[in-house]
């Protein structure tokens, strides 16, 4: 009976290992491109890969950062490129994100074209600047009851160069059976301070990254993360500014007011900080600093679900009819938004009847 | 007339036929039906899953056959063969598939989203099990699997032509997709058992 059960046992692991084995060389030995060159924007940059890896991932090996929040399975499709030349057929996997447009002019999603021969690829130039970072938190402090506010210093590289408005994209670690994953967070703290980040990460409930940030990453854990990315920055021009963004958002408006406060950059701004109750305020002690010590900068913080008997002195009611009160004509201000889509959209249609050109709108959706 | 043991080609032809049509795998043992649902919308598809798993079932069926006349039953462990040949017929498919995308990038990508199906197609392991259950020898288990793969590919084929006749008509609401496709492949399991007792294996 026991030698009955050995026999068996052994078969299967044997069997098992024998074709896993057989598989494995096989890879090695079938799928085996050789050496393929990647020649990058026109002969900008040339890279000598190994054939056979997705293209996302040989990128990364040269630290060539390009975004991703799905680690490679095709599901975010943040990590369109241009292939212009040797990408192959768009499989299934990649259709269904791809436009009519973009399929004409040759993006892909970089972590399903598979590298078999030489390619041509095009990259934005900012995404040669993206480095990956090994990093420490050094501060968790609760903001708000879901917001943390988290400070970050960076050991290797030491220091990191980006424009204030800019975000990065966090790394979780695997914990209780929930995948390692990318998020992306916007930098909150001023590019001055170049050897450090802030980060604000509000809770998502069962969010599979905030949930690691809350629970599982304490002070003085090392993590990592790479940036910079984004376009969302402040224009070069004299424009007034209405700036609008509740929660997290504040995070990259943060930073641009820190830096315009650093710089001495005197544009005519006005901040509208949207929340629910009181609970929700934070830093509104340093903006109304700020505030007060300036003569362009305001700051107009208002909440919508605050009890009508309440202590609250400051503006009331949804944030888009508080932006529609102070400004009926937007046609000469510049818009930079921050947050949920759905606030964002609604924000954009109120600027835009108010008169604002809708290139003269940045944002960045927290999508 | 005992067809096991009269002459080679003709054995080997016979069996072919009856596994093909008489015995066919999917309209009369209803077995491969999740991914004929799934796929037969088109006759393209279906030509590429069909012609994907008559190559798979022919192999499997002979590698199978070895694996347990050499292997299996020499260690007195025959009861195994339902979980070895799976093993067997997905490692089998995942070689495959190596070689179709190194060999022809254009039929990888025509045919190979189509070959992670066929490890799960039950009428490849069907093809495996029944097998066993005639005294055949290597080559008439070779013909028997190519039959069954022939047959898949046949019914698949047909069904997907007719599908996409039915899709030009306006058939009732609750009975669009699936609902039809089972009817359809229903009268056609009819057809075919027209055949049965034309060969006696
Ligand atoms: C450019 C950019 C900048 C960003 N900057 C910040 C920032 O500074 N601070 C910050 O906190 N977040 C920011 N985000 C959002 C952040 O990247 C994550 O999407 C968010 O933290 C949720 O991640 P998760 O892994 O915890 O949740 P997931 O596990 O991805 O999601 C869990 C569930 O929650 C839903 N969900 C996802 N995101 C949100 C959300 N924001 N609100 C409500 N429900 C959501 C999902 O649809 C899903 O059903 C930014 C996003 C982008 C694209
Ligand atoms: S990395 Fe998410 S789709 Fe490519």
């Amino acid at each position: 009976m026991l030698y009955a059960i050995f026999i068996s046992v052994g078969f299967l692991a044997a069997c098992g290992g024998f074709l896993a084995a057989v598989l494995v060389v096989a890879e090695k030995k079938i799928l085996n491109y050789g050496p393929c060159n990647l020649d990058i924007n026109a002969g900008e940059r040339e890279l000598t890969v190994d054939g056979g890896s997705p293209l996302l991932s040989a990128l990364a090996e040269n630290s060539i950062f390009i975004p991703s929040a799905c680690g490679g399975r095709g599901s975010c499709a943040y990590c369109k490129l241009k292939v212009l030349e040797g990408a192959g057929f768009v499989g299934p996997v990649e259709e269904p994100h791809l436009t009519t447009e973009e399929l004409e002019t040759g993006v892909r999603l970089s972590c399903q074209v598979k590298i078999r021969n030489d390619l041509k690829i095009e990259i934005p130039k900012e995404l040669f600047a993206v480095k990956h970072f090994r990093a420490k938190l050094i501060e968790k402090e609760m903001l708000t009851y879901d917001i943390a506010g988290l400070r970050i210093e960076l050991i290797e590289p030491q220091t990191i160069d980006f424009v204030a408005g800019q975000y990065i994209q966090l790394e979780s670690e695997e914990y209780k059976g929930r995948e390692a994953v990318m998020r992306a967070y916007s930098i909150s703290s001023v590019p001055s301070d170049n050897r450090h980040i802030e980060l604000m990460v509000r809770k998502v409930p069962e969010g599979i990254c905030t949930t690691w940030v809350f629970d599982y990453l304490q002070e003085g854990k090392a993590l990592y993360f790479s940036g910079p990315y984004g376009e969302f920055h402040l224009s070069e021009t004299d424009a007034p500014i209405i700036f609008i963004a509740g929660g997290s958002g504040m995070a990259p408006i943060w930073s641009i007011i820190q830096k315009m406060v650093e710089e001495g950059i005197q544009r005519n701004s006005v901040y509208f900080f949207g929340a629910l109750t009181q609970k929700d305020l934070f830093y509104a002690d340093e903006l109304n600093k700020i505030a007060d010590s300036s003569e362009w900068f305001k700051f107009v913080p208002a909440l919508s679900r605050e009890p009508d008997d309440s202590d609250w002195q400051g503006e009331r009611g949804l944030i888009t009819d508080v932006v529609k009160r102070y400004f009926p004509d937007t046609s000469a201000h510049e818009g930079y938004l921050c947050g949920s889509p759905g606030m964002i959209n609604a924000c954009i249609s109120v600027l835009i009847e108010g008169g604002m050109p809708e290139e003269k709108i940045y944002y960045d959706k927290f999508a | 007339m005992d067809v096991l043991h009269s002459g080679i080609i003709q054995t080997f032809f016979l069996i072919l036929i009856s596994a093909t049509f008489t015995d066919n795998i999917l309209l009369t043992r209803f077995l491969g039906m999740c991914s004929c649902l799934g796929v037969s919308k088109k006759v393209d598809t279906s030509l590429g899953l069909g012609l994907a798993v008559i190559f798979v079932t022919t192999c499997t069926a002979a590698i199978n056959f070895l694996v347990y006349e050499f292997l299996l039953i020499p260690l007195g462990i025959a009861y195994l063969k339902l979980i070895v040949f799976i093993i067997v017929i997905a490692a089998f498919v995942q070689f495959v598939e190596m070689v179709i995308e190194r060999v022809s990038i254009k039929l990888y990508f025509s045919l190979g989203i189509f070959l992670p199906l066929i490890t799960v197609n039950c009428a490849i392991l069907g093809t495996s099990l029944f097998m066993l259950n005639k005294p055949y020898s290597l080559l008439q288990a070779f013909a028997f699997g190519l039959g069954s793969g022939l047959g898949w590919f046949l019914a698949i084929t047909i069904i997907g032509g007719i599908r996409e006749k039915v899709n030009e008509a306006s058939v009732p609401r609750g009975l669009e997709g699936p609902g039809i496709t089972l009817i359809i492949i229903g009268i056609m399991a009819l057809a075919f058992v027209g055949f049965s007792g034309m060969i006696k294996i």
